[in-house]
């Protein structure tokens, strides 16, 4: 007999292939988060001294500040002084200057992960950053991104080797005092990736950053920074995994981007934090900030993202149109199964002239998960002929998820014009049948046609990206269907 | 090739089939007719594994097993087919690859390699030429935006591409328009072979003209009540059906 509804929600019983744990000998911090905390953790990176005096700023604003709550998702207040705020592989002094000196389990744990630093196996065409828990282990590819004068480095070596960057942007797209996660961010933010594209270059290859949590009872809280100076290119990808615990850990990222005119800034991530098991048990607090100022005339930025992973998620991906005629687009494929919630979109902000805005979302819930829409759209009163195109759609997988949509719209010039288009479907027991009788198995429907639903993310993915995107979504759904 | 035997079949507990019997030889031709509501499309559910439903009695066996033991997708690999009589919409996925999963599925069953994809284009693009449809069609959705006689000759692609055993028609002259009629007609006629069995649903002599069937029988309040050759056809399309219920009420 073909899958009823029953067996459906059966199906969902999905394998976490990254849920390994590296044993490692650490310098972890003990929990707990104070001044003092900061300030070990300032003098551990070796950071200059305006470093330390904008963390400290932001962790007492962060203190005043209270965890917001009006998103759609539900979990326990997290207690701030049960985390380690640092925790890394112990090595030589002053880091590893060649991968011979990288630990190699660590080296073995991202080559299980598919992602080798390795000199002859490394992604042709790649540079990679590998963020460990609370610090960038490896950065492929320096020497050829350098020759063409692209700084690819991790945030930590930027403090240090390029302050005046540092000082110019860090925190100029995302003010400390945007919101509570992002406050804490910059407070005890540890590594993440820094790039600048120097004015008219054309980024040789792709850049990337492996995020892995690794260490048990710490938060993640990365920082990243890309600059695309006048009339430069750059691609970026982001991937993320996390080991299978039954206690919820927290990652609270902020990403800036800034765009200079006729720049282009293309960032691609595929999320797969650790979900929790099948009965909502552990997973990763994804509490990302990320956005992007289109500052120039011209300029473009384009989020392109596959959320799979996380028990919850909490992420807007946005755009500040500032320049004229610049665009900003945001396509998104957010999946959760089982209990993962999801509360995620974007926000367009158009301020210049003719600016345009794109907004292509593709939620999809199955098992008892909850997966949630919110969008922005504002275009304010100088931003003349502004325009902006949302279409946001919904598929059920079973009958016990939910799906939600929140679109915002203000607008403040008449000129201005503004369309959303949103659905929402389910995957019908008749299409299953149908493609059964064609001879493919329930799960080969499902995932074929979970496919199908997201295709015009996928095509904005980078080649490699999107056949993992692919198979990560069929694995992510393994179980849905009887 | 396929043996019904006393089949009860009910939906929830109303009984909608109520002892079938019939046996189909390869190469044979079978019209069902029926009044709306008789259990024609039950009958076709039942034989392609469609769930919803309970066999309470009886058997249907096929190349000499039990049918209704299978799963639906191994009934589709082991060459059951049915043409649905309201083929459903798959948003997102392209006919081609949909023929392709298809065609893939079944060849996998059987131990072949996978389709070389410029023969697998030869295949489909003749198929196509067959049936005279434009090869747009192809790469766009599965019945998406189709007109209903557009999608019932879409059923008809498939099954020449899937080269089916077993093929359970289901009222798919209905929704055609004459031309159409013909063209379809002329694709099922193209597919008969001393292997190859047909069951046809459908409410018009108009079809039996084009496809001459072996058999021709009559499903009325879940049962086969009449059976005959392809003159039965023409009465009942002169006389209706009431003749036979009053028949199988006084009987
Ligand atoms: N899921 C169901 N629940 C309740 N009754 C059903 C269900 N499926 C079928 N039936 C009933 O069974 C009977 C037979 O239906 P079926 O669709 O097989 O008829 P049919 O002979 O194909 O009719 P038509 O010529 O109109 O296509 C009808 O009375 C129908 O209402
Ligand atoms: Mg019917």
């Amino acid at each position: 007999m073909s899958a009823s509804t029953q067996e459906i929600n059966n199906l969902i019983n999905q394998e976490y292939k990254q849920g390994f744990v590296t044993e490692l000998e650490t310098n972890t911090f003990l929990p707990g988060l104070d001044e003092e905390v900061i300030h070990k953790l300032s003098k551990i990176k070796n950071e200059p001294e305006f470093m330390l005096e904008y963390r400290l700023k932001a962790f007492r604003h962060w203190q005043t500040m209270k965890s917001p709550e009006w998103a759609f998702v539900n979990f326990d207040p997290i207690d701030y002084q049960s985390i380690s705020y640092y925790s890394a592989p112990k090595r030589k002094e002053d880091g590893p200057k060649s991968l011979d000196e990288i630990d190699p389990q660590i080296l073995e744990a991202y080559k299980k992960l598919g992602i080798p630093l390795d000199e002859q196996e490394r992604l042709a065409g790649v540079a990679v950053d590998a963020v460990f828990d609370s610090v960038s282990v490896a950065t492929t590819f320096k020497g050829k991104l350098k020759d063409a004068g692209v700084i690819f480095c991790p945030i930590s070596e930027a403090l240090r080797e390029h302050p005046e960057l540092i000082k110019e942007y860090l925190g100029s797209v995302v003010p400390i005092t945007d919101n509570y996660f992002a406050a804490l961010n910059a407070a005890v933010f540890t590594d993440g990736s820094f790039v600048y594209i120097p004015k008219g270059v054309r980024c040789p290859m792709e850049l990337s950053t492996y995020f892995r949590i690794n260490a048990a009872n710490t938060g993640q809280f990365e920082r990243t920074l890309i600059i695309a100076d006048e009339g430069s290119h750059v691609s970026y990808l982001e991937g993320c995994t996390a080991p299978m615990r039954d206690e919820n850990q927290l990652h609270a990222a902020v990403v800036e981007l800034v765009a200079m005119k006729d720049a282009v800034i293309k960032y691609s991530t595929v999320q797969n934090w650790y979900p929790g098991d099948k009965n909502g048990l552990g997973g990763i607090y994804n509490f990302v900030t990320k956005r992007a100022d289109c500052r120039g005339e011209n300029s473009k930025v384009s989020w392109t993202q596959v959320e799979t992973g996380s028990a919850i998620t909490w992420k807007y991906p946005s755009c500040v149109l500032t320049g004229d005629n610049s665009v900003g687009e945001f396509y998104s494929v957010a999946l959760t199964n089982n209990y993962q919630q999801a509360d995620t979109g974007t926000k367009m902000i158009h301020i210049g002239k003719n600016t345009r805005s794109t907004i292509v979302s593709k939620g999809i819930s199955a098992g008892k998960a909850q997966n949630t829409y919110r969008g922005l759209v504002k275009v304010l009163k100088s931003a003349e002929n502004a325009r902006n195109y949302t279409q946001c759609d919904s598929l059920l997988v079973g009958d016990q998820c939910g799906a939600h949509t929140f679109p915002y719209i203000e607008v403040k010039q008449p000129s201005a014009q503004v369309e959303h288009e949103a659905t929402t479907s389910k995957i019908s027991e008749d299409q299953l049948f149908f493609c059964q009788q064609r001879g493919l198995s329930a799960e080969d429907a499902v995932s074929m046609i979970v496919n199908g639903f997201c295709k015009e993310v996928f095509k904005e993915l980078p080649m490699e990206f999107a056949v993992e995107a692919q198979a990560l979504l069929g694995l992510s759904l393994e179980g849905s269907v009887g | 090739m396929l043996s019904i035997k006393n089949l009860h079949v009910s939906v929830g507990d109303k009984p909608i089939l109520k002892g079938i019997n019939l046996e189909i030889k390869p190469g044979e031709i079978h019209a069902i007719m029926g009044p709306n509501g008789s259990g024609k499309s039950t009958l076709s559910h039942i034989l392609s594994g469609k769930s919803g439903y309970t066999v309470t009695e009886g058997s249907a066996t096929y190349q000499g097993k039990d049918l209704l033991e299978m799963p639906p997708e191994i009934r589709a690999r082991e060459g059951v087919f049915l043409a649905f009589q309201y083929p459903v919409e798959i948003p997102g996925v392209s006919n081609v690859y949909l023929l392709k999963a298809a065609l893939n599925s079944i060849r996998k069953h059987h131990g072949q390699s996978e389709v070389d994809a410029m023969d697998f284009l030869t295949l489909v693009k003749g198929k196509v030429r067959l049936l005279e449809m434009d090869e747009k069609f192809l790469y766009r959705a599965v019945n998406e935006g189709f007109s209903g006689g557009e999608k019932k000759r879409n059923e008809i692609l498939q099954m020449a591409i899937l080269e089916p055993k077993l093929c359970i028609l289901d009222e798919t002259d209905s929704g055609l328009d004459i031309d159409a009629l013909k063209i379809v007609s002329e694709g099922v006629n193209s597919l008969r072979s001393p292997d190859r069995s047909f069951v046809m649903v459908t409410h018009y002599q108009r079809l039996l003209d084009y496809i001459k069937p072996d058999f021709v029988h009559v499903l009325a309040n879940g049962q086969i009540v009449k059976s005959g050759g392809a003159e039965l056809a023409l009465e009942l399309e002169e006389k209706g059906y009431s003749w036979l219920e009053d028949a199988e009420a006084s009987a």
